[in-house]
């Protein structure tokens, strides 16, 4: 048998461990379950197409169905893999399965608004894949971004104050992506002029974001409330037809103008990444600045510059607290979901899709978790609300592989010093 | 190159945290007056502007005083004394932030950046406080075993980071971030079992620990000053001698300065990062314990507050030296405990702290904005405040 490379290595650890999810929730939640009761799922949500209306189902079958479909699913990865073509599908459909036969498992004698599931796990990931993105773009060319927080926080604050003082959602939505830019331009100088620490520097930041909004909402915000912090709110568009495909459609297609932006920014980014010249580049400064500095890119102002960019596309992301959800803003209110996109970053490996999909991973746990609650279960919500964290450290540690972060990432460059 | 010099400890060293203290006040004063209504009603005539914000500036700035160090007006005619309740207050905050900010520092040294004292901190403060109320015990021993538990628990939590780093790789940054908030819901989820919930209550408050666990008063009942503040001391004394006295912590030092170095010299650099996260956890554990047994005797879900962060804010201040920490959470300490007097009796809010916090550290970090205002030429700046990027 030849040689396997490390990511070969890395993905065939990943089935097998998949393989195993697959075999043991089988087990667990379809044949060994006691419980005769049945599970229902609920398919609607607006006046979509409707293709059914609900589907109920013993429990104990639905697990078995699903458990029994992640099996196969991951035997067809494996052979998949054997025979050296994509895996993407097969585990796709296992991951999915085995994530099936929990929920049948948990929401025994309940029931699952599975459309609106989705719907919120979506809403919950928006600034998870904003914040994200902003990761992708500051990281991959090599400068660490972890005040993602400090950036969705400003966003929010600004937004949320300016649309309230003008009553414009859209002054709102414009000013938002400044203020993160503002931040993660003090990021830039500091990082890349003074060549300070990037971790400390944004971790300061962060703070920094929080006394100023702390500060801010205690002395204006909550005293002069009717005119600084009751700000309109964007209202969802549905968009023709694409609204009323069945399940996906009102998902989807009927949300307010920073979702469509953010499949606009997702798209954008993983584009423009790895097909145009300044992803090329970018790509280049983030994993070896020398090499790229000899060929005559300016190292430190594309840094710059996309560092900036990261700003702004956290800061859109910010906005969506504010305009895009509640209209106030509320102290705080980011509660760590920049430091959940900066783990979706990593758990994706870096890669704009990667985050994308850890970030809708998360939002999805997030979600289920506060369904899961609200319908009463056997999991404590404490315990889904760690999967994310826990996620990332397992990712990180090598259990399923090592992630590896561009080379450059958090090295200063000057030019005439090897790294 | 760098030069040898032998280093004295000298006034020299405080020029640049002074300076930055100083800078950073002055930017906490233009926020406390660019925010005040009554100061921007006159923002069309230049004198009385300048008047009310000074007059804004000087309130809050004296409440902080009052608050946290030395307040006449709370000396009653048979106990003067007490107008320095507030400096026992200080002392109280100043505690365990001096532990989690050693915790800090000593990771530090060894190159590891702990953003995980929270999470050790939430760790310790578990195990005290449920020695201290679930077991009986004897006067005296009782606090020892309780607080024994905190070290423990704190170092098992740090030093799984220092072993995964050891053993895979990862990033202790990372990892530690994470972490923090699985401590964190590991705590909430805590609180609702009947173990830890008291009785009689539905909100997340454990019982209060047992009197026998509790750290002594030092100065009487009127004031929450206990033994915590000399333990967090005797902690830095400790520290201190760790890192500048012993084989160990030169072999800590060693790995901080070059860890490929540290391998060729036969240290064995995995051992030596477990180690120091343990005992990294293990510090940021007992403040968790000192912060339970001495002042607030119950766990609630924000137990930890904002200890594990101030902390590092504190190490950077303090330049990741023992006596650096002590002085600069005296500092916050005293910035904590006069915020609380300080929002109550003006209306300038507490969270100016937070601002002044990252701003000191903002300056300290760059030290060329401090040289830059201040027109320093040679003011000697060192670089040891660094950690690594993510493959660092």
């Amino acid at each position: 048998m030849k040689a396997l490379s490390a990511a070969e290595r890395r993905r065939r650890r990943t089935l097998f461990v998949m393989a195993i999810l697959a075999v043991l929730s089988t087990l667990i939640f379809g044949l060994f379950q006691k419980s005769g009761q049945n599970v229902t799922y609920g398919f609607t949500l607006d006046k979509e197409w409707v293709l059914i209306q609900q589907w109920v189902i013993s429990s104990r079958t639905a697990s078995l169905l699903f458990g029994v479909i992640s099996v196969l699913a991951s035997a067809v990865a494996f052979l998949q893999f054997r025979a050296g073509r994509t895996i993407g599908l097969a585990s796709g459909i296992g991951s999915a399965g085995i994530m099936m036969s929990f929920l049948s498992w948990a929401a025994a004698g309940k029931f699952i608004p599975f459309t609106g599931l989705l719907q919120g796990a979506l809403l919950l990931s928006v600034p998870l894949i904003f914040g994200s993105m902003a990761g992708v773009l500051s990281e991959r060319s090599g400068v660490v971004n972890i005040a993602i927080e400090g950036q969705l926080l400003a966003g929010a604050f600004v937004s949320g104050v300016v649309a309230s003082l003008t009553h414009s959602t859209f002054l709102g939505l414009v000013v938002a992506p400044l203020a993160g830019c503002l931040i993660s331009t003090l990021l830039a100088v500091f990082a890349i002029n003074f060549s300070i620490d990037q971790i400390i520097l944004g971790f300061v930041l962060n703070v920094l974001v929080y006394g100023i909004t702390d500060f801010l909402y205690k002395k204006l915000l909550i005293p002069y409330q009717s005119t600084w912090n009751s700000g309109p709110t964007l209202a969802a568009i549905k968009i023709p037809l694409l609204w009323k495909i069945p399940i996906v459609g009102p998902i989807l297609f009927d949300q307010s103008i920073i979702v469509y932006l953010m499949y606009g920014v997702i798209f954008f980014i993983n584009f423009s990444l790895f097909k145009t010249k300044w992803g090329l580049r970018t790509r280049a400064v983030g994993e070896h600045p020398t090499a790229a500095d000899s060929v005559g890119i300016k190292v430190n102002r594309l840094r710059f510059m996309n560092v900036m960019i990261a700003g702004m596309v956290a800061g859109l992301g910010g906005a969506y607290f504010t305009v895009g959800g509640v209209g106030a803003f509320n102290k705080e209110m980011t509660a760590g979901k920049g430091f959940i996109a900066l783990a979706a970053l990593i758990f994706g490996r870096w890669t704009p899709w990667g985050a994308v999909s850890a970030a809708l991973l998360f939002g999805f746990a997030d979600n289920l978790q506060s369904v899961l609650g609200i319908i009463g279960t056997p999991i404590p919500s404490e315990f889904m609300l760690m999967v994310p964290y826990l996620a990332t450290v397992i990712a990180v540690t090598g259990f399923v592989g090592r992630v590896r972060a561009p080379a450059a990432d958090g090295t200063p460059y000057k030019r005439g010093e090897s790294h | 190159m760098r030069k040898l010099t032998i280093k004295r400890p000298s006034l020299r060293a405080l020029t640049l945290p002074g300076l930055s203290f100083v800078l950073a006040m002055f930017f906490g004063a233009l926020l406390i007056a660019f925010s005040d209504s009554t100061v921007l009603k006159h923002i069309g005539h230049p004198v009385t502007f300048i008047k009310s914000a000074g007059v804004a500036i000087w309130q809050s700035y004296l409440a902080l005083f009052e608050g946290s160090v030395y307040n006449p007006s709370l000396a009653k005619p048979h106990d003067a004394l007490l107008s320095w309740y507030p400096l026992s207050e200080t002392l109280v905050t100043a505690a365990p932030l001096i532990l989690a900010g050693l915790s800090v520092a000593l990771a530090f040294r060894a190159g590891l950046f702990n953003i995980g004292a929270q999470g050790q901190f939430i760790f310790g403060s578990i195990a005290a406080s449920y020695v201290g109320f679930a077991f009986h015990m004897p006067i005296g021993i009782h606090v020892v075993v309780a607080v024994l538990a905190a070290i423990i628990a704190g170092a098992i939590w740090g030093g799984l980071v220092g072993l995964l780093k050891a053993r895979t790789g990862s990033h202790e940054v990372i990892v530690t971030i994470m972490l923090n908030y699985v401590a964190l819901y590991f705590l909430m989820w805590l609180l609702g079992t009947t173990r830890f919930l008291r009785p009689g209550r539905r909100d997340p408050i454990s019982p209060d620990v047992l009197p026998s666990a509790r750290m002594p008063h030092l100065a009487g009942d009127n004031y929450r000053v206990n033994l915590g503040i000399f333990v967090a001391l005797a902690t830095a004394a400790f520290v201190w001698w760790l890192l500048s006295r012993s084989t160990w912590g030169f072999r800590f030092r060693a790995v901080g300065a070059n860890a490929a170095a540290a391998k060729t010299a036969g240290i064995s650099v995995p051992f030596v990062m477990t180690a120091v996260m343990a005992i990294s956890g293990g510090l940021a554990g007992l403040g968790g314990a000192v912060h339970v047994l001495g002042s607030d005797f119950s766990l609630t879900s924000g137990t930890a507050g904002n200890f594990g962060f101030d902390a590092i804010t504190v190490a950077l201040l303090g330049r990741a030296k023992p006596m650096g920490v002590v002085f600069a959470s005296l500092l916050f300490g005293a910035l904590r405990a006069g915020g609380g007097t300080m929002q109550a009796n003006t209306n300038t809010p507490i969270d100016i702290v937070l601002v002044i916090q990252a701003l000191v550290v903002l300056f300290i970090a760059a030290p060329s904005v401090v040289k830059w205002v201040f027109r320093l030429k040679n003011l000697k700046t060192t670089g040891e405040l660094t950690a690594k990027g993510w493959n660092g």
